[in-house]
């Protein structure tokens, strides 16, 4: 017989894992009809394919560990794992890049360590973080939000983004993807602010254009996690409060050596996910309230540094893995005190 | 102290006391210099020379040295040894030379070497303890050789590639490449690779003499017991 175990904090809800891995589940939906409504079927294609891959190494891992099978599959935490890994990959990432990256979560990251609760590191991130290492032409090339950008019928369909995923088309990839908003910042040398955002198509309203909407659509999914009492507000509003201070102090008002507006990282890259469904991890984040504030603010910072002047132009899975490190350090330091003793 | 037995010293080279899977000895060497076979035959190659020679030169002179200043000396030894491994491959394979580069005077500080001279050179006759040392580096060459199989398999999809830097001309072909378009998965030739891909052999090593201790343990439960009468009648005392 297993029993779920229960940590800090004690929430008197009725909540059980698998009610809430659910609840991250439905919340994800808006970011994913956001992303394929500007980047076409991929993503959607590399979800329901990483989520039989989790499923089926889960399955494996816990029958050679001995473990009730069902019990644990029925707690939805590897299609959650799943499913934020294949959010957070290229909409058209071939199906092996998908394969080794969620095998590499569930099989190294999430079971080695002892399985469901016991993982140090944020299974999802730390297999992007091998994957980026490991393939960086295919996880570097994003899809463009085609359509809204210049006379294209419409982003990749369903059967075509298979094809394309499956190795079929791997030859149109090119076809469809263009450098990011950040990589763009990334790259400039010479162009003012405004300047930038004239010359390139993919720069949005504050973000990038399709990115923006993608971001708003996980700020909706968050807080309505947030409504349901899944998680506090500590980490993420740490997170985000960070990254808009760092980028105040680096933006001024657009000359070309500056990082980009407060805004603009607001609702780029993989802010918005990574803030509401990656820094809120219980189990790789820091326990106490206090603490969450130190570890949000602590990602938003790294992210930052990394845009700013790291070699990657996004940051969100490196800062959230150097996180992980720190977070039982600062679960040491930010203990909270016991009632009654001074 | 009794010497042990040449068949017992290469159990424990090769198995039981592995430098690379039991010791955990000389971990920097082994994680940074196995991405491929070539490099981690070259690098296993030199290290069993300088442990075969330290361990002999150290048994020779055990009676002389003084317990106190023991480890400065074999330190010298063994700093001097290396030093003619490395201008031996300076000589004769300059290119793998160029290619482990710092690794190679860095097997001063491989622990293992040390630890070999400290712990049965300096106690033992000179035939046992060369014994010991050349076993014992074979031990680590081993490993060596399976982990940079392995990385070079996984992380870029070939085997034997550039032997020629070590072997001569005549192995310039032995290269090996299953599948053409292998996309190369960089993580497992990088410095992450090696500690995961390190881990799961030593995982390997304990689930192996876990399952062989288990298989000894079932035979000797097999045994016949000889039968004992259950006293009935009586006190118990």
């Amino acid at each position: 017989m297993a029993f779920l175990r229960v940590t800090s904090p004690h929430a008197h809800t009725v909540q059980d894992t698998a009610s809430v891995m659910r609840l991250v589940l439905y919340a994800t939906i808006p970011g994913i009809i956001a992303l394929t409504w500007f980047f076409g079927f991929g993503t959607l294609v590399n979800i329901v394919w990483a989520g039989f891959i989790a499923l089926v190494c889960e399955a494996a891992i816990l029958k050679l560990r001995g473990l009730p099978v069902g019990f644990y599959l029925k707690d939805y935490s590897a299609l959650v794992t799943a499913t934020l890994l294949a959010i957070a990959l290229p909409p058209y990432a071939p199906w092996w890049v998908v394969l080794v990256g969620v095998a590499f979560a569930i099989i190294i990251v999430k079971h080695l360590y002892g399985g469901m609760g016991h993982n140090p590191f944020n299974p999802a991130m730390a297999a992007y973080v091998v994957l980026l290492i490991s393939f960086p032409v295919q996880m570097t090339s994003w899809a463009a939000p085609l359509h809204t950008l210049v006379e294209h019928p419409l982003p990749p369909g369903p059967l075509e983004a298979i094809s394309i995923n499956f190795g079929l088309l791997r030859d149109g990839v090119d076809a469809i993807t263009m450098a990011t908003p950040l990589d763009i910042l990334k790259q400039n040398k010479s162009l003012m602010m405004e300047d930038l955002w004239l010359a390139n198509p993919q720069f949005g309203l504050v973000g990038g254009r399709g990115w923006e909407w993608a971001n708003l659509a996980f700020l909706a999914g968050g807080v309505f996690l947030l409504a349901r009492r899944v998680f506090t507000w500590h980490a993420p509003v740490a997170f985000l409060l960070t990254l808009a201070l760092m980028a105040g102090f680096g933006y001024d008002s657009g000359s070309s050596q500056s990082g980009g507006s407060p805004l603009f990282h607001l609702f780029t890259g993989a802010t918005m996910f990574g803030a509401f469904f990656i820094v809120t991890d219980p189990v790789t984040s820091a326990v106490s309230n206090r603490g969450r504030l130190v570890y949000g603010a602590m990602i938003g910072l790294l992210v930052y540094i990394i845009r700013a002047w790291g070699n990657y132009p996004d940051a969100v899975a490196f800062a959230v893995l150097l996180g992980n490190f720190a977070a039982p350090f600062i679960d040491y330091y930010t203990q909270p005190r016991t009632y009654g003793h001074g | 102290m009794a010497s042990a037995s040449y068949s017992e010293l290469s159990a424990n080279g090769l198995w039981k006391n592995n430098p690379a899977l039991v010791q955990l000895l000389g971990l920097c060497p082994l994680l940074a210099v196995t991405g491929s076979v070539v490099n981690a035959l070259g690098l296993g190659l030199a290290t069993t020379m300088v442990l075969t020679c330290s361990n002999t030169a150290v048994s020779m002179i055990r009676n002389i040295t003084p317990d106190a200043i023991r480890l400065p000396v074999f330190v010298m030894i063994i700093a001097s040894l290396v030093t003619c491994i490395e201008l031996l491959m300076r000589a004769f394979a300059y290119e793998l030379y160029q290619i482990l580069g710092i690794f190679i005077p860095l097997i001063i500080t491989n622990c293992a070497i040390l630890g070999r001279a400290d712990a049965f050179a300096c106690k033992n006759r000179i035939l046992p303890s060369l014994y010991d040392g050349f076993i014992m580096g074979l031990g680590f060459t081993l490993v060596l050789l399976v982990l940079g199989a392995i990385r070079e398999m996984i992380g870029s999809g070939t085997l034997f590639d550039n032997m020629d830097l070590l072997m001569g001309p005549a192995a310039a072909n032995w290269g090996f490449k299953p599948f053409d378009n292998y996309p190369g998965f960089l993580v497992a030739v990088l410095p992450p690779g090696a500690f995961i891909f390190a881990g799961l052999l030593i995982a390997l090593k304990n689930k192996i003499d876990k399952t062989l201790q288990q298989r000894q343990l079932a035979q000797q439960a097999q045994a016949p017991v000889a039968s004992k009468r259950v006293r009935v009648t009586g006190n118990i005392s």
